[in-house]
């Protein structure tokens, strides 16, 4: 139904205004709060997103992620597909 | 069993300007009037939030008519609850929606009662009630909001689901919520004039099917299907005690809106803390697993899909909570379903009672003469 973006790394991701991305404590998880729902987040889906601040290039989230994990393979790629989804599916827009 | 609420649904008050015959308040609305004080929804939103519930929806009754709504979304924003406003519209002002907004509310969603004027202020029993929501859904996206516009459907409207969504699209909504009717409380007083036929139904919902091919992912279009047309009874509050706590002005918690009426001691938030409520009270326990659940559910393959149904549907249809949801065709009560489709069939001329104090007063009234 979504139509895919892919995006490009120079892209600053920012979370859009009609989703709030928080951490909740009770769950250990970051949650995408909308209208009356939430979306929990797996812990790689939430360390992706919370560094989607408005600031950050897509390229400086990807350099950020694996300077923290730097035993993970492919973690461009798997953010790059992550970030795809989650344009597609509106939690994000972008400034370029 | 979940330890947490996910929901928590604060009813502040009973008042509202607005008569809609099809509200799920109960119909003793006129004798519950000792409203908790800011104070005492602090405690209740702080406690539900320690447990874990997310969601905070102000809802009432009309949650505009309180003065100190806006320090209670603050202090629920505070908390880091998601914060909802259910509201007519009715009592909004430019100002009150950014006052709102800079108090920290997340989503306003703003209920119609049709797609026309004159129909709209019919059922909500007043003459300026369209323009002015019109002029504050507006307003709501102006300042940004994610807005979810809700419709009631019911016999007199469901034919005008196509103006109703391109009015709902004019007005940029980002969700749109068809509700048919659920039939409880002032609902369920009136349901025999509210009721629409199933023809009307299928077409309702062809029209829903196109408008979404046509909006795609771009314009949320919800369809709450009217469950006395199923043959399986909904997965009513995801399970009893399961997700959901609604809070009612007076401060009795309960585990869906309609539950009051239920022949069961529910517990009072002026009484006890939300941990001992949600967890402990017999209240919330009353239906929670399914050890309650007699045949036809106990050997129902089906029982962890719908538990049943609903508590309030089974006892206000059958005068048994414990019973199996009628509208289930494996209930050998399922007949007190089907009587008042057959009935929708030859229509009511029996005026709609709209939903105010005065109105309540006498039905309370007269039931006390009657039994």
């Amino acid at each position: 139904m979504s139509e895919t973006l892919l995006p490009k790394k120079e892209w600053i991701p920012t979370i859009h205004s009609h989703f709030r991305l928080q951490w909740e404590e009770t769950q250990q998880a970051y949650v995408l709060l909308y209208p009356e729902g939430m979306i929990k987040l797996n812990f790689s889906g939430g360390e992706i997103l919370s560094r989607c601040n408005g600031k950050s290039t897509i390229q400086t989230i990807i350099e950020d992620l694996q300077h923290q994990f730097p035993d993970a393979h492919n973690i461009e790629q798997d953010v790059l597909e992550f970030l795809s989804i989650a344009f597609g599916k509106q939690w994000l827009t972008t400034y370029d | 069993m979940k330890t947490a609420p996910f929901w928590l649904l604060a009813e502040l008050t009973y008042r509202c300007p607005l008569q809609c015959p099809y509200c799920s308040n109960p119909i003793e609305i006129a004798q519950i009037n000792n409203e908790l004080d800011t104070e005492t929804w602090f405690r209740v939103m702080r406690e539900a939030r320690q447990l874990g519930a997310v969601q905070l929806g102000f809802s009432g009754g009309e949650p505009l008519v309180r003065e100190d709504l806006p320090e209670l979304v603050a202090e629920g924003r505070r908390l880091g609850y998601y914060t909802n406003l259910i509201t007519s519209g009715v009592g909004m002002t430019a100002d009150k929606v950014a006052n709102l907004k800079a108090a920290g509310l997340d989503h306003i969603q703003v209920s119609f009662q049709a797609s026309s004027a004159e129909l709209n202020n019919f059922f909500a029993g007043s003459d300026k009630a369209f323009a002015q929501k019109i002029a504050m859904a507006k307003e709501i996206k102006r300042h940004g909001y994610p807005m979810v516009l809700n419709f009631v459907l019911h016999r007199q409207n469901v034919d005008q689901v196509a103006q109703i969504l391109d009015l709902s699209m004019e007005l940029q909504a980002d969700y749109v919520e068809l509700a048919n009717t659920q039939y409880y409380g002032w609902a369920f007083h009136n349901r025999q004039q509210l009721l629409p036929t199933r023809e009307q139904l299928q077409k309702a919902e062809a029209v829903v099917a196109q408008y979404r091919e046509k909006f795609g992912a771009r314009r949320k279009i919800i369809f709450v299907v009217p469950d006395y047309y199923e043959t399986r009874p909904k997965r009513c509050m995801n399970g009893w005690g399961n997700i959901f706590l609604t809070i009612t002005p007076d401060g009795t918690a309960l585990p869906c809106h309609s539950a009051r009426q239920l022949p069961f001691e529910f517990p009072n938030v002026r009484h006890h803390n939300i941990g001992y409520i949600w967890r402990d009270s017999p209240g919330f326990n009353q239906f929670r697993g399914n050890e309650w659940m007699r045949e036809p559910c106990r050997s129902c393959p089906e029982k962890e899909k719908d538990f049943g149904g609903c508590r309030c549907q089974a006892f206000m249809l059958t005068g048994d909570a414990a019973n199996t949801d009628p509208v289930c065709d494996k209930s050998p009560l399922h007949h007190t379903i089907t009587e008042v489709i057959d009935k929708a069939y030859i229509g009511d001329a029996t005026p709609l009672l709209f939903r105010n104090m005065q109105n309540s007063k006498n039905l309370i009234a007269s039931d006390h003469i009657s039994s």
